[in-house]
């Protein structure tokens, strides 16, 4: 789309290294044969997903514009950039930032980028990278050439591939890190790139790096590779290596990562990764998506066998120099300060700037020294506030900082006296706001903004809370500020909704004959600890009373709990029932759609939530009651699965979960076979047959991924549930009966039920 | 010196009055009842952002934004797409569309707000540094021709055009006008 794309390319290539340049003329010239038909659609889809070039909600050239689905006038007689993906609709390019480490240079370009290609925003995303959306598919070589300019690449940032290392943002100046992961981070991400063994397995895969075990900095337990830093003495000398462990996830069913090897010597840290690299290609789903990341074969093969099968890889792999070389130079490029050491004026003068302190400036590891924190609203910013942080870091570092995992960006050696005037630039800049990590720096995914599998608004939601909450944050109790929200707009945990205080993910309803969108409110997880535990869904609220909702659990929380009792031990100990009871109320009485259709919207978006008219016809009336009435009740039967759980009766929990599903199938199958009976192999057999081998359950993203859940619980009805196995049993019920209610919605708009 | 990618900010005059929640449905109709040139794909909302693009509405061919870039709000129009001719073709095209749509949203808002664009600035850039670095060069080199265009379209020549030499910024020009023009002539 812009004008200007071949002079610079004639400007840069020649001050691009060799090799990059030569990636990206490749790139162009793909882009080229696929525009002329001459590449497949499928083919050059994964290839520009391993360049980061993603696809963006309605690029099929569809939109619902609150009345109707209408088709976007978008030149028919280009080729598609992939299977139902029109060539000229916008796209999103993510950029990889290793470990969340940037400097100056790299900051002004992607501010440059995104005045003149995208937006106008920098998003930071839950990994670390940067993303910039309503891109079009002809300016990508040319931002990705001004990008390898400054050492920045978007090489495998998507796809099936090794994705962004992320790594703790107070790297090198924590107190509590055992060592500095950085240049071990680094080392990974420069090895794995484009690795040979690396470039075919069926799912994408995650590492991750902290500095230690006990914070959330690294989220060691939801990765698929994760290292955290540990030493040992041999010989009276310390000794670095890593805690590693794997086959980890979030995403529909989320997996804890297993411990492979308490003590990986840094030697072993670049082999092992490539035995697994190995390992996982050879072994890994290929043809299931929603089977092919590494937990599941960790999951099917046991850590043990896993572990026999890398180590049995890593004794055949030919010795590669790289394995070891970057251990001479670990300490080559520690960062230092600008300015020497200094303390904190004694006295601080100005509500705002002491609160600020307070949440968004931490002591480092080297005294006279801090961190801050600067805070972004959703993760995004503007060019002009990238640029004003560049003359901030210029003004008082060495020109360093990290993005992080909650979507904010830590700058670091801050000398401790110039802390005010810090907060003073980054205020007139309009990113001084205090809360950075507490309730009101609220993690979100993209959702139905910009991603093709949103369901809900999470972005509208979020920002929705933290309109509520910027009102009241400062005079809440200090527990309730200290709360963790995450928000994900689907099941599929981008906004990493698994691992918050109080979590959301988006799922949709009907509701008087419409569709409404809604959230799951996901309780039990733990941030701390390297993402610790994991919750659990409770109850489906409508979208536009999840603000009442953070209200009353919040509130329920400050009237109960225990003097310095834990928001997850409060939960523990009060039981997911009660907050149910809690919370139950707001579920009952909607609106009439006469009575107040923002009810039927969605936050941010006046359009009623809807992919079609949804017709009301009397003649369905009956049935769609019979179908509600039975799918309420396969709802609580998840719900109790979860208490079987919790009351660590792992059997009943699992036997419950899976019996939500018979529940589900069962009312679904009767829309169209009133007769089916309460026999099991029945009721799997007719579901198979009028909503699997038809189709017709399958989501347009998920195909029939939620159907194979509800067909191996039925397979495996009679085995003996373990914690784990019950817990993911009730994932996959919970997984499954949304994906009814989806198809059911579908049907309806269709006009098939 | 090829000047594509032309963005024009029409200010509003005075403060902002309007919700700017309000433009998020207003762009949604617009989208629904192409209500402008162009093929209008969807509404991003960075309210949350100070000082950013506020409320967008995105194009193929350009996207419009209730940008409050500065602080200031106004009406952007962003050219994105390649525009033929010659400068002046760009200039006016990029004029004409964000006057269309100015005018639109002063009749969409008369109950309302109001709200009411200036009649006697406007912002004009070039969101395209390979064409126009913010540079003396690029000033020297594209002043005339630009006098000459805003000469025409207001129909006289008290007016200033103040550079912002910022040099990690865009070109970007700031037009003041003596008199007040009529933005319904500049469609
Ligand atoms: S969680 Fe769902 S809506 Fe959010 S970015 Fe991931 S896939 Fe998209």
């Amino acid at each position: 789309m812009k004008t200007s794309n071949e002079i610079w390319k004639d400007r840069l290539n020649r001050k691009l290294p060799p090799q990059l340049a030569e990636e990206i003329d490749t790139f162009e010239t793909e882009i080229e044969l696929r525009r002329q038909g001459k590449m497949d659609e499928v083919i050059f889809a994964e290839t520009r997903l391993r360049r980061g070039a993603y696809g963006q909600r309605y690029d099929n050239g569809q939109r619902h514009d609150g009345k109707e689905t209408r088709t976007l006038a978008y030149d028919t007689n280009k080729n598609t950039k992939g299977v139902n993906t029109v060539w000229d609709a916008p796209g999103m390019l993510r950029i990889k930032i290793p470990y969340g480490g940037m400097n100056i240079e790299q900051l002004e370009v992607i501010a440059e980028l995104a005045e003149e290609y995208s937006d106008g925003i920098g998003h930071i995303t839950t990994r670390q990278d940067f993303q910039l959306h309503f891109i079009h598919i002809d300016d990508t070589p040319t931002i990705m050439r001004r990008l390898a300019a400054v050492n920045i690449t978007t090489r495998e940032a998507c796809g099936n591939s090794v994705r962004n290392i992320t790594g703790c943002p107070y790297a090198g100046v924590c107190p509590d890190e055992k060592f500095d992961i950085t240049p071990y981070a680094d080392a990974l991400t420069h090895f794995l790139l484009g690795h040979p063994d690396a470039q075919n397995f069926g799912r994408k895969v995650k590492p991750s790096f902290s500095g230690c075990a006990q914070h959330a900095c690294g989220l060691a337990a939801m990765h698929d590779l994760a290292y955290t830093a540990e030493t040992r003495m041999v010989d009276g000398k310390e000794q670095r290596g890593f805690c590693f462990v794997v086959g980890g996830g979030l995403g529909a069913v989320p997996f804890q990562a297993k411990v492979f090897d308490e003590f990986l010597p840094m030697e072993e840290m670049l082999p092992i990764a490539q035995a697994i690299a190995k390992v996982f290609s050879r072994h890994g789903e290929k043809k299931n998506r929603s089977k092919a990341r590494m937990k599941f074969l960790v999951k099917q093969w046991g850590i043990d066998k896993f572990k026999e099968e890398v180590l049995a890889e890593r004794a055949k792999l030919q010795h590669d120099p790289r394995w070891t070389e970057f251990i001479s130079r670990v300490e080559d490029n520690v960062e230092k300060p600008l300015k020497p050491p200094s303390d904190l004026p004694s006295i601080i003068i100005g509500e705002k700037l002491n609160q600020w302190i307070k949440t968004n400036v931490r002591p480092q590891r080297q005294p006279g020294y801090s961190t801050v924190t600067v805070a972004l609203p959703l993760g995004d910013l503007t060019a002009d506030q990238l640029r004003s942080l560049t003359d901030i870091l210029r003004e008082f570092t060495t020109g360093t900082i990290r993005t992080t995992v909650e979507q904010n960006f830590v700058i670091r050696w801050i000398s401790n006296s110039d802390i005010p005037a810090v907060y003073d630039a980054l205020s007139r800049a309009g990113i001084g706001s205090a809360g950075a990590c507490n309730i009101l720096d609220i993690v979100t995914c993209p959702g139905t903004d910009t991603c093709k599998l949103g369901i809900s608004s999470s972005r509208g939601l979020s920002a929705q809370l933290r309109k509520q909450l910027d009102e009241k944050c400062f005079k809440l109790d200090e527990a309730i500020q200290n709360l963790h929200v995450k928000v994900s707009g689907c099941f599929n945990s981008c906004g990493q909704h698994h691992i918050a205080d109080i979590g959301f993910y988006g799922v949709n309803r009907t509701v008087n004959g419409f569709q409404v969108p809604h959230f799951q409110v996901v309780l039990g997880g733990q941030w701390e600890n390297n993402a610790g535990s994991y919750g659990m869904p409770i109850i489906a609220i409508a979208s536009k009373r999840i603000p009442d909702a953070l209200d009353r659990i919040t509130n329920y929380y400050l009237r109960l709990r225990e003097t310095d009792e834990s928001f997850l031990t409060f939960i523990k100990r009060i039981g997911k029932a009660a907050i149910r009871q809690e919370l139950h109320s707001l579920t009952q009485n909607a609106p009439t759609y006469e009575q107040d259709p923002t009810y039927y919207t969605d936050w941010s978006d006046p359009r009623e939530y809807s992919t079609g008219d949804i017709g009301r016809g009397e003649c369905a009336g009956e049935v769609v009651s019979a179908y509600q009435f039975a799918m309420t009740d396969a709802e609580r039967m998840v719900f109790e699965a979860q208490i079987h759980l919790d009351e660590n009766d792992a059997q009943n929990a699992g036997n419950e979960a899976y019996a939500a599903m018979l529940k589900s199938a069962k009312a679904i199958v009767q829309m169209k076979y009133d007769d089916v009976s309460n026999d099991a192999d029945e009721i799997v057999e007719e579901f198979r047959e009028r909503y699997y081998d038809t189709k017709l359950f399958f989501d347009p993203f998920a195909g029939g991924k939620f159907a194979s859940y509800f067909f191996a619980a039925h397979d495996n009805a009679s085995q003996a549930y373990t914690e784990e196995s019950a817990r993911h049993t009730i994932e996959e019920a919970q997984l499954f009966v949304e994906a009814i209610h989806a198809c059911y919605n579908r049907l309806r708009q269709e006009g098939l039920s | 010196m090829q000047l594509q990618h032309v963005n024009i900010k029409m200010f509003v005059d005075g403060s902002l009055d309007v919700d700017p929640g309000k433009f998020i449905n207003i762009f949604h109709a617009w989208i629904r009842d192409s209500a402008l040139d162009g093929l209008l794909i969807d509404v991003a909302d960075y309210r949350h952002v100070p000082a950013g693009p506020g409320v967008m509405l995105i194009g193929l061919e350009g996207d419009y934004n209730l940008d409050n870039t500065g602080d200031r709000w106004g009406l952007r129009y962003n050219r994105k797409a390649e525009v033929e001719g010659n400068n002046e073709d760009r200039f006016r095209q990029a004029i004409q569309a964000t006057a269309t749509a100015c005018l639109l949203l002063e009749e969409t808002l008369a109950t309302e707000g109001p709200l009411k664009f200036s009649r006697q600035e406007f912002e004009l850039c070039i969101n395209d540094r390979a064409h126009a670095p913010n540079t003396s060069a690029t000033l020297s080199a594209c002043q005339p021709e630009i006098k000459t265009f805003v000469s025409q379209l207001l129909g006289h020549e008290d007016f200033t055009i103040d550079h912002d030499p910022a040099p990690r910024g865009l070109f970007r020009l700031t037009i003041k006008s003596a008199k007040p023009f009529d933005l319904a002539k500049l469609v």
